[in-house]
């Protein structure tokens, strides 16, 4: 009986071991040393900026084309009845790309670019001794290798979540035109009719919230990585399932708040 | 000066460190010997806090490790320079940019000062070319000879080195350990080196501690390691194929 209690228990359990280390990790990071060199640390910032911001551009506009164009056949599809306006074909692929599809596509393209690579990263820093020596040097490991990858991600992820919204709507009156049902001049004033600022901040509280998690969560998997190779493959991994996890939750709980 | 007291230090139910109490006087180099998972490593990482005992003390200084703040440990491990098994070089950096790591973290140098002194401490290890290749380009010897001058770059009291000459030619090892002595001559330093290579040991080491099982078995000077009358410590040196004398 007790057996079997503590065996229902461990998973719960160790899921709040984990999340107090994660925050107790985190916190630690950004309790910045006083002997912090602004200027090395705005380095590493930028350098972290290129990584996760710039060097993401391609592949966040590949994915949220595709997205956005998807959006515009599926109102297309859903709009075949003539008494429905074709304008809403631009409505309804401005809410989708807007309020959820930017936001989300970007996220997961992230959590696989980015998320991975730093869980890698930091996973394979720990495992060869580099975070000891780091360490050793009498330098704040956590905040130096933590605070600039997830000051970087929140910085980035805003600007990636305007730009997928720009490149998904592009595509959205890219696949109208192409279907000769409307022009691309109706799709964007269907596009223009329900737009409300409010729809662009909650997309941009949004990925500031995404971009915390996904590099937030990669540093902790990372940091704390065991055995070698293995360890490092099994901290990717997690980092990305748990950072999928966390995103589809905290989507939610964006919506449930501010819509 | 450094004294470690009744350090106790387990993992996951096993110990692997057992009340071991020990000095490292200055200016010395000590070697702590032993096979593999003993607890030498485990040790070594007490000395500058990188790992907390179970119970005991380490003393830097006169300064309690236990009882400091992170603040405080990161000052005092500031008194150190260590050299890692694999190196741990920074793979993202170059050569050059590894030594001159510590030296744009921790002092108000200017560019052209860290620059000078990267190229002196890489010509004091005898790679005075290898500034602009990454870690990779090198090979085994030549990562320790670089992670070394890191070590030194930013002008330890303590040299700590951790297995220096594992998996590496006995060619490569001599010139570790000719590297070893000149650096505790030349810079006066204390030096603490953990090896299983009697070889290496006999030619760094003043004292050597013997550590088996988690226990320290027996300390003294160098050349009393061949009159040391423990069993264990007397095969480990069979084992290394050394003969004494």
């Amino acid at each position: 009986m007790v057996t079997a209690l503590t065996a229902i228990l461990d998973g719960p359990v160790r899921m709040l071991e984990g999340f107090g280390r994660y925050v107790l990790l985190l916190g630690r990071a950004f309790n910045l040393p006083r002997d912090l060199r602004p200027r090395l640390y705005l380095r590493h910032l930028v350098d972290q900026m290129v990584h996760i911001g710039v060097a993401s551009v391609p592949i966040v506009a590949l994915a949220t084309a595709f997205s956005g164009g998807v959006a515009a056949v599926q109102a297309l599809y859903q709009l075949q009845d003539p008494l429905y306006p074709l304008t809403l074909v631009g409505t309804f692929t401005q809410q989708a790309v807007m309020l959820e599809l930017g936001t989300l596509v970007t996220a997961f393209v992230l959590t696989g670019r980015v998320g991975a690579r730093i869980a890698a990263e930091l996973g394979t820093m720990r495992v060869t001794e580099q975070i000891d020596a780091l360490e050793a040097m009498g330098i704040n490991s956590r905040s130096y290798l933590i605070v600039p990858r997830v000051v970087a991600s929140v910085l980035m992820f805003p600007v990636l979540y305007v730009l997928a919204s720009a490149v998904g709507m592009l595509a959205g009156a890219f696949v109208a035109d192409s279907s000769q049902r409307l022009t691309a001049s109706i799709y964007w004033s269907g596009a223009r009719l329900f737009f409300r600022e409010y729809d662009l901040v909650f997309g941009i509280v949004k990925s500031l919230v995404f971009g915390f998690i996904i590099t937030s969560v990669a540093c902790y998997k990372g940091y704390y990585a065991r055995g070698g190779a293995e360890g490092v493959g099994q901290a990717t991994t997690e980092s990305t399932v748990v950072a999928c996890v966390f995103i589809l939750l905290a989507d939610y709980v964006c919506a449930a708040l501010f819509l | 000066m450094i004294e470690v007291r009744n350090l106790t230090r387990s993992f996951e139910g096993r110990t692997v460190l057992r009340e071991v109490s020990l000095e490292i006087r200055p200016g010395e180099t000590l070697a702590i010997i032993g096979r593999s998972g003993s607890g030498k490593s485990v040790l070594l990482k007490h000395l500058i806090g990188l790992l907390s005992p179970d119970s005991g003390d380490v003393i830097v200084d006169g300064e309690s490790l236990g009882s400091l703040a992170y603040s405080g440990l990161r000052r005092v491990r500031r008194k150190f320079g260590v050299l890692f098994q694999g190196g741990a070089l920074f793979d993202s950096m170059t050569a050059e940019d590894n030594v001159a790591f510590p030296l744009r973290t921790l002092t108000d140098l200017t560019e052209r000062e860290i620059r000078i002194r990267a190229a002196e401490c890489l010509r004091v290890v005898e790679l005075p070319d290898v500034g602009p290749r990454r870690p990779a380009e090198l090979s085994g010897g030549m990562q320790k000879r670089v992670a070394l001058a890191r070590a030194i770059a930013a002008g330890p009291s303590y040299l700590l080195y951790d297995e220096p000459t594992s998996g590496l030619d006995p060619d490569t090892s001599l010139t570790i350990d000719d590297l070893i002595q000149r650096l505790d001559d030349e810079l006066g330093v204390t030096s603490v080196v953990v090896s299983h290579d009697m070889h290496s040991v006999l030619r760094v080491a003043d004292r050597v501690g013997f550590i088996h099982e988690g226990d320290l078995r027996w300390m003294g000077p160098v050349d009393e390691l061949a009159g040391a009358d423990d069993p264990v410590l007397s095969r480990f040196i069979r084992a290394n194929e050394y003969q004494i004398g």
